[in-house]
């Protein structure tokens, strides 16, 4: 605590779920991710723990699923085809109510995809991921200090509501160096009470039956309403979310993720050049930060949604704004922006909107009239959208964000 | 007089749903007696499958949890290399185990998990309702190889204690039968030995039972019994495969 | 003299322990019990010695062994 130390993002996750009371790992290689089981394979039994290298995903998740069920904090972690595997174990832990922290170091899809970042696994993640009516509670890092700092939060969510939770990173979060600070005192796990639900060592109770199956007519549907009033509570109680030169802005740029730290560098080039230009980053990316959206949208009437899939992450954002503001898109799927590329998606954005912004700012100083003047609400619907799936300045495309994996091939 | 046989107390008091003269009843009653006699009812857990045993974390009256269809024995290792003071058992069908979960089984014996595998071998998938199993014989028939098993269509059955005894890590592998009440006495010592290798730490312990599914064998249950001897005797002979006792094994 | 009682409401009928039973003590009942089965029952006197080979291979725990 304190210090701050320069490491990898896969690492500080580890070391972050470590100090965070995590004394259980079994994984399976899977490149961007390598260096989590690799870390945990010696970390954990320094601190007492086990690790475990699984023979396939699939036996990993459900090592977790027995694990879990003794009432200990676990991990597994894994890049997006592992976790389709996982994906079947998820959805027991989430049936059997069970708390397990997982992580996505998410990299191109779909398929094998490729091994540089990607964030194509949006809707696999805030949507349920495995079958069945559930949800996962789903944080999103955008630097290595929040990959090793996030940890502990999942452990908290998913104990005080019984329920999956997962860090979605990717391979730039994963693979990149930076310095880290734990701002947290280490958890003795021995200091956290063993919940009434825990198995192993019955001396002197009734058994207990860890299961995620009741075939009883009429009970399963009680116990998924139970766990839709859990995930209310979530959403009123548990959003995340960070904003940046919101408090002015005119456009803003909502990102998650590394495509929240690109949005940002775009943002300051915007501020520079005197465009009101603000961020809005969800951090949870489950439960939605929704209200804060449509708030906003009361007062800001455009958006510009920067993500690295096809248009996954922009749903909920439309969602959120339920049509009240315009909302634009652009899409990198399983491509990495930069930070000049967005910035003149930005531009070309904003210099369209600057008439609209105008006539409501004259509209606002003139005194108030009567009533009828036609509203100007729809600037944007004479704006060509930027072209989509494209950079928008092919000479630039040259990545100076971030270094993709180091690693040549990897496992798969 | 006094009661010779009392209902063991690691088995919950309650009628099981089995078909008649199923032999998970009798392999449920054989560990829920070795727990009793073992005195380790209260720092056991099962793993419960996906089939017709999926129930029988309402049956055993020991902490009990019931895991996707094939991955008891990564479950049974989340357990007990978490918690190694438990001892663990897990209970899977022929599909369970030698299907889906056939790198599950392969893999904690390789690593000589020290746990308990109680796998029932009745050659069918009874709880989806008779379809072909890895260890189906061949010719014989089942609701997705209705003419019999044909090795040119369906390949050959497995044979899994013959596979996992090539295996070092597997420590204790035994084949016996529910078919005769002396096989049930048989069953119920190797069952104690795989419990025993476990609290004295020995490693990994699979008891393959062969079983009657008279049901979805279309037969009646004492035509079953017969099944058992004389069509799948042969081919899964009964016996010890491996024993703690047998050193290291192949280097 | 020994004997073994049949509980009727767990037997299922499947007749395992008559094949079991190395006198042959044992025959099925020739009404339904409660349960829908013609349960199991100890069909001859001075008969049964009490092995319990039948509630060995009972597969419902249904037969009681007195001694």
């Amino acid at each position: 605590m304190g210090e701050k130390i320069l490491m990898k993002g896969n690492e500080a996750l580890a070391e972050g779920a470590v100090l965070a009371g995590c004394r259980f790992f079994s994984g399976y290689p899977i490149t961007p991710q390598n260096e989590v089981p690799e870390y945990m394979s010696w970390r954990l039994p320094e601190a007492g723990g086990t690790f475990i290298q699984a023979e396939s995903e699939v036996s990993a998740i459900n090592m977790i699923y027995g694990a879990a069920a003794t009432g200990i904090r676990t991990m597994t972690s894994s890049s997006s085809p592992g976790i389709s595997l996982k994906q079947e174990g998820i959805s027991y832990c989430a049936g059997a109510d069970l708390p397990i922290f997982f992580a996505n170091v998410v990299r191109g899809g779909p398929g094998l995809g490729n091994i540089a970042a990607s964030q194509g696994d949006y809707n696999q993640s805030v949507k349920g991921g495995g079958h069945g009516d559930y949800h996962t509670i789903v944080l999103a890092p955008n630097s290595v200090d929040e990959m090793g700092n996030f940890p502990k939060k999942c452990y908290e969510l998913a104990e005080k509501y019984r329920m999956p939770s997962m860090i979605l990173a990717d391979g730039i979060l994963g693979q990149m160096m930076e310095p880290v600070e734990f701002k947290f005192q280490p958890v003795d796990p021995k200091s956290l009470k063993k919940p009434e639900w825990s198995l192993g060592s019955a001396e002197g109770r009734k058994k207990r039956i860890v299961r995620s199956y009741d075939l009883r007519e009429g009970e399963l549907e009680k116990l998924n309403w139970i766990r839709a009033k859990k995930f209310k509570e979530i959403e009123d109680k548990e959003v995340l979310f960070e904003e940046k030169n919101i408090n002015d802005a005119q456009l803003v740029l909502v990102a998650y993720g590394t495509s929240s730290r690109i949005a940002a560098a775009a943002m300051k080039m915007a501020r520079d050049k005197g465009m009101k230009v603000g961020l809005f980053r969800p951090i949870t990316l489950w439960p939605f930060p929704k209200k804060q959206l449509a708030k906003m949208a009361q007062r800001v009437k455009n958006f510009l949604v920067v993500e690295m899939s096809q248009g996954q992450f922009v749903d909920d954002v439309r969602l959120a704004i339920n049509g009240t503001a315009e909302i634009d898109l652009y899409a990198r799927p399983s491509g990495i922006p930069n930070g000049e590329e967005v910035f003149a998606v930005v531009d070309k954005l904003y210099q369209s909107i600057k008439p609209a912004i105008a006539a409501k700012k004259a509209e606002k100083s003139k005194p108030a009239k009567k009533a009828k003047a036609p509203k100007k609400a729809k600037p944007t619907k004479k704006l060509k959208p930027v072209k989509k799936f494209q950079p928008v300045k092919k000479k630039t495309t040259k990545i100076k964000t971030a270094k993709k994996s180091t690693k040549k091939g990897g496992r798969r | 007089m006094e009661l010779v046989n009392k209902k063991p107390s690691s088995l919950v008091d309650i009628k099981m749903h089995y078909c008649p003269g199923c032999g998970h009843g009798i392999v449920h009653r054989l560990i829920a007696e070795v727990m009793d006699e073992l005195g380790i009812r209260e720092r056991t857990v099962g793993v419960a499958p996906v089939g017709c045993a999926v129930f029988s974390d309402d049956y055993f009256n020991c902490d009990m949890i019931q895991g996707p269809h094939g991955r008891g024995p990564a479950i049974a290792t989340g357990i007990k290399r978490s918690q190694p003071g438990c001892i663990v058992f897990s209970y899977q069908g022929d599909g369970d185990l030698a299907s889906i979960g056939m790198a599950e089984t392969v893999h904690s014996a390789a690593r000589s998990e020290n746990i308990s595998i109680i796998f029932i071998n009745n050659a069918i998938y009874g709880m989806t309702g008779g379809q072909m199993a890895p260890t189906t014989l061949i010719g014989q028939p089942a609701t997705t190889c209705p003419k019999g098993r044909d090795p040119k269509v369906n390949g050959y059955p497995i044979k899994v204690c013959e596979l996992l005894s090539q295996l070092d890590g597997a420590r204790f592998l035994e084949r016996t039968s529910v078919s005769t009440a002396q096989g049930v006495i048989k069953t119920k010592k190797a069952i104690k030995k795989a419990f025993q290798n476990q609290i004295e730490g020995k490693g990994f312990s699979l008891v393959e039972i062969l079983s009657m599914c008279p049901t979805n064998w279309g037969v009646t249950p004492l035509q079953g019994l017969k099944f058992v001897d004389e069509k799948m005797m042969p081919l899964y002979p009964l016996g010890v495969f491996r024993s703690p006792e047998q050193e290291g094994g192949q280097k | 003299m020994p004997e073994i009682r049949v509980d009727e409401t767990r037997c299922k009928g499947c007749e395992l322990c008559t094949k079991a039973c190395p006198k042959s003590c044992i025959e099925m009942s020739d009404t339904f019990s409660v349960t829908g089965y013609y349960p199991a029952k100890l069909a001859k006197t001075d008969c049964c010695i009490g092995c319990g080979l039948c509630a060995q291979i009972c597969p419902d725990l249904a037969i009681a062994v007195w001694k």
